[in-house]
């Protein structure tokens, strides 16, 4: 197994049990497997060019032949993978094949075909009352899926070559890329147009399929190694696919305002990604540093509820916001970095709630009238740098960018600082000391690292800049009230990085979109969304506990004992230093 | 006693003046003394050696000199200099060591870790790693080059890019030493350098503690495999029972009937591979 082991199985490697399990089903290895599997593909595909439905109105509308909507496109992608990695195991593609396991990939996209059938058909026949509404093209994609899956579990695994070893050519390697980011930007902007939670909930499993197939397949080993490798042709392709988004929302706000909020969600969650992945120190009340970035852009802003009377420009209130922060920073952090994590994580989780306490309380009565208390700080007006306009529509070739595309830019241009000092920081001396802390604090101490002073910078330099995108929030949110951030918050930053993966840019991107916008799209579930959030967390900590993208270091400190994935971690890395040299 | 297998004790090679001086040491837990009224000096150019049974307070006299812990009487300079009972200053003031139970940073390949050894040599800040200037550049540049040079001094320049948790056991106590040496240290202090070491690895590691003395350290040695003391070093302390009970060259110790006794009387008679108990000791 260790050949097909990659970047994203677990580290214990359960498939060793599974296969003998595997191997009592009858027909395994058998003949018949690679043709069922092209039947079930032409099946599948075939199904879904006629109706699902006989109402109209479920899961946009799946009632018309030889017309798929999105939901059967869907399926028709899947199909479509599914049979690239057919061609791969056995008929042209067979080049490629000979690197991949294609056959726990038509495994996956098989199974997974099957539980988005059932699914599917399980939602038209609840929404509309009975199986009865099922039209046979419904049926027939069922079948397509189950004998693709039949046929995935027939297909025996080939003896295969370590993707990490492929030499491929620069072209293929960047186009490979390219690629990539089209598709995150063109699923991205697909999914945020989905409008019912259903096809939502479809599109989520589609992509976790197909995600999961490359995965198996380990297609990702060599797409991180290529990431590695064309990192500046990865950094740029990243920054133009968030650069372009707004320009595929023809000037409609609605998405943009989710967009902006999930920048702010994420580029705060980056920011306490240096705290927690970087330095190791658990952080419970990041949220308040936020908080005070976005109070000093309320009150040095042209609000009439504003109290102070400086009305310095934007980029002057962001660098005392910023400043500000990080003196909280330095203030709460200087006492108590010299005790271990326990202490630290219920001091800040005390400093937030203090923080939160306090500007409800400075209203005048209790203290000097600065936030106005509970009411906070309302009526904020939109920036305006030089003579643009944040609240004015702005039209650039002919698209109209609004409101919350204006903020979406600014936002990103703070992500993207706070990513470059966290990527800079990372691999640096200071970046190196943060390891040996997290490694061994007192062996690192007792080889002239400054352990408290690594500590502080982290803390404070992660306050600083939770309290630079605290300003701009202030705008964006127009108003600032001590309510926003409470401890919910916090927590939920802190479960972006575990859930995305800790000490990673693109893990913590990834972790504080799920986190954001699944509570906007599954509006039926925001009742239980803690719920629903406490329980993936719990089994992220028992089955993957490093986060879905999570760094090799982290990876290693998450599974001691766990020779094999050391192992494997040292060729990959080695492979990596060849290449990159 | 049969010490005559022993080979002859080397000659103390050109000493210079006292680097490390260590002053009525003396650390008490609660009612115990676990290292009582210690005095030692280390001269420039010379290997010293600390023996004694097991539970003597040669780690915890080793702790009070770096600062890991803090000596309830008594002082340690090093060049003249008081140190401050801080493990961080110790270094800084030019004294590295390495640990009984290896502490390498496990999950960092065998030049980072070496790396790290370079951070109090180094001083990029924030805004210069942020920034990237010509400065950092430089000096990361000086820190992987140094770190390269000290694997290639322990002989492990093959094995840069390897975790240091995959390296074998021998490898990583020379890893632990290129760590130490890359604070640029003047006195490294190693202990148990060759424990669980097979005879040909304890070699090599005598071999390195005499390059690593040559290149103009001095170096103080903890061990319990007397054949590697006595070949090794200049001058040899017995410490039991947390006072010092004989100081010399290795030839005075090793004939003193007190040391003998302190050993056998210490009833550590388990272990013997080859010779006479008082000969190799691997307690």
């Amino acid at each position: 197994m260790s050949t097909s082991t990659t970047d994203l199985t677990h580290g214990h490697d359960d498939d060793a049990v599974k296969v003998p399990l595997l191997e009592r089903i009858p027909g395994r290895g058998s003949a018949a497997a690679w043709p069922l599997g092209l039947a079930g593909v032409l099946i599948l595909v075939g199904g879904t060019f006629l109706s699902w439905s006989y109402t109209s109105d479920v899961l946009g509308d799946l009632s018309v032949d030889f017309y798929p909507n999105g939901v059967q496109i869907c399926m028709i992608a899947l199909g479509v993978a599914a049979l690239l990695f057919l061609l791969a195991h056995r008929g042209p593609l067979h080049r490629f094949g000979e690197w991949l396991d294609t056959a726990a990939a038509v495994r996956v996209l098989g199974l997974g075909a099957v539980a988005y059938m059932v699914i599917t058909l399980g939602i038209i026949a609840y929404q509309s009352g009975g199986l009865v509404n099922i039209n046979p093209g419904g049926w027939i994609s069922l079948l397509g899926a189950l004998l693709l899956a039949a046929s995935g579990l027939m297909l025996v695994s080939r003896q295969h070559r370590d993707p990490l070893f492929a030499k491929t050519s620069s072209w293929l390697e960047i186009s490979t890329i390219v690629v990539l980011m089209a598709l995150v930007l063109f699923g991205a902007a697909y999914a945020l147009d989905i409008g019912d939670g259903g096809s939502f909930l479809l599109f989520l499993l589609f992509v976790s399929a197909v995600a999961l197939a490359l995965t198996r397949a380990g297609a990702f080993t060599w797409v991180g190694l290529i990431a590695q490798k064309n990192r500046p042709v990865l950094m740029l392709g990243a920054f133009a696919v968030a650069f372009l988004f707004p320009f595929t929302q023809g000037g409609s706000d609605e998405n943009m305002s989710i967009a902006t909020q999930v920048l702010i969600f994420a580029a705060t969650a980056l920011g306490l990604n240096i705290v927690v992945g970087l330095a190791g120190l658990l952080d419970l009340g990041y949220i308040a540093f936020l908080g005070a970035g976005a109070y000093v852009g309320a009150v040095l802003s042209a609000s009439a509820f504003a109290t102070i009377d400086w009305k310095p420009p934007f980029i002057v209130v962001v660098l005392v916001g910023a400043l500000f922060s990080a003196m909280l920073g330095l203030i709460i952090g200087s006492p108590t970095l010299r005790v271990s994590g326990d202490y630290l994580a219920i001091v800040t989780l005390a400093f937030g709630e203090i923080f939160r306490f306090t500007m409800g309380n400075l209203d005048g009565s209790n203290g000097p009238d600065i936030t106005n208390g509970p009411n906070g700080i309302p009526a904020i007006p939109d920036l305006a740098i030089g003579s643009f306009d944040f609240g004015q529509p702005h039209t650039i070739a002919g698209i109209t960018l609004g409101r919350f595309a204006n903020y979406y830019f600014l936002l990103l241009l703070i992500a993207a600082i706070i990513i470059l000092v966290f990527t800079r920081l990372n691999n640096s001396r200071i970046g190196r000391g943060w390891v040996a802390i997290r490694e061994d604090e007192k062996a690192a101490e007792a080889m002239g690292v400054n352990v408290f002073g690594l500590k502080l910078f982290a803390f404070a330099g992660g306050a600083f800049l939770a309290g630079m995108a605290g300003t701009v929030k202030a705008h964006h949110d127009v108003s600032v009230t001590p309510d926003q951030y409470i401890f919910l918050e916090s927590a939920f930053l802190l479960a972006a990085i575990v859930l995305g993966g800790m000490g990673t840019v693109a893990g913590v991107i990834v972790g504080a979109t799920i986190l954001k916008l699944l509570p906007e799209k599954l509006r039926f579930i925001a009742d239980y969304r803690l719920l629903i959030f406490g329980l993936v967390l719990v089994l992220m900590m028992r089955f993957r506990p490093e986060g879905l993208i999570a760094s090799h270091r982290r990876k290693l400190e998450f599974h001691e004992d766990d020779e094999e994935l050391a192992q494997r971690i040292e060729a990959v890395h080695l492979e990596e230093t060849e290449v990159k040299a | 006693m049969t010490l005559t297998d022993t080979p002859p004790a080397r000659v103390p090679t050109a000493v210079g003046k006292p680097i490390l001086e260590a002053r009525g040491v003396t650390m008490r837990f609660g009612g115990l003394t676990a290292v009582k009224d210690v005095d030692m000096t280390v001269n420039e150019g010379e290997i010293v050696g600390l023996i004694g049974p097991n539970g003597a307070g040669k780690t915890t006299f080793f702790n009070c000199l770096t600062g890991l812990y803090k000596p309830t009487e008594g002082q340690v300079t090093l060049s003249g200099d008081v140190l401050p009972p801080k493990p961080r200053a110790v270094v800084v003031a030019g004294m590295a060591r390495t640990f009984q139970n290896i502490r390498l940073f496990a999950n960092m390949t065998a030049l980072e870790n070496v790396m790290v050894g370079r951070y109090c040599r180094t001083s990029s800040m924030a805004l210069t790693s942020i920034l990237r200037g010509p400065k950092f550049r430089r000096e990361e540049e000086a820190t992987r080059a140094r770190a390269q040079e000290l694997l290639d001094f322990v002989g492990l320049g093959g094995s840069t890019e390897s975790l240091a948790r995959n390296m074998p056991y021998g490898d990583q106590r020379r890893l632990e030493i290129a760590r130490a040496l890359a604070t640029d240290p003047k006195l490294i202090l190693l202990d148990e350098p060759t424990a669980g070491m097979n005879p040909q690895e304890t070699k090599q590691a005598s071999d390195l503690i005499f390059r690593i003395r040559d290149s103009g350290l001095a170096v103080v040695v903890i061990e319990h495999d007397m054949r590697f003391i006595f070949n090794l070093c200049d001058r040899v302390l017995c410490l039991v029972r947390g006072e010092v009970l004989v100081e010399g060259t290795p030839g005075e110790v090793q004939s003193d009937p007190r040391v003998i006794e302190a050993y056998i009387g210490g009833g550590d008679d388990d272990d013997e591979d080859e010779g006479p108990a008082t000969t190799k000791e691997t307690l």
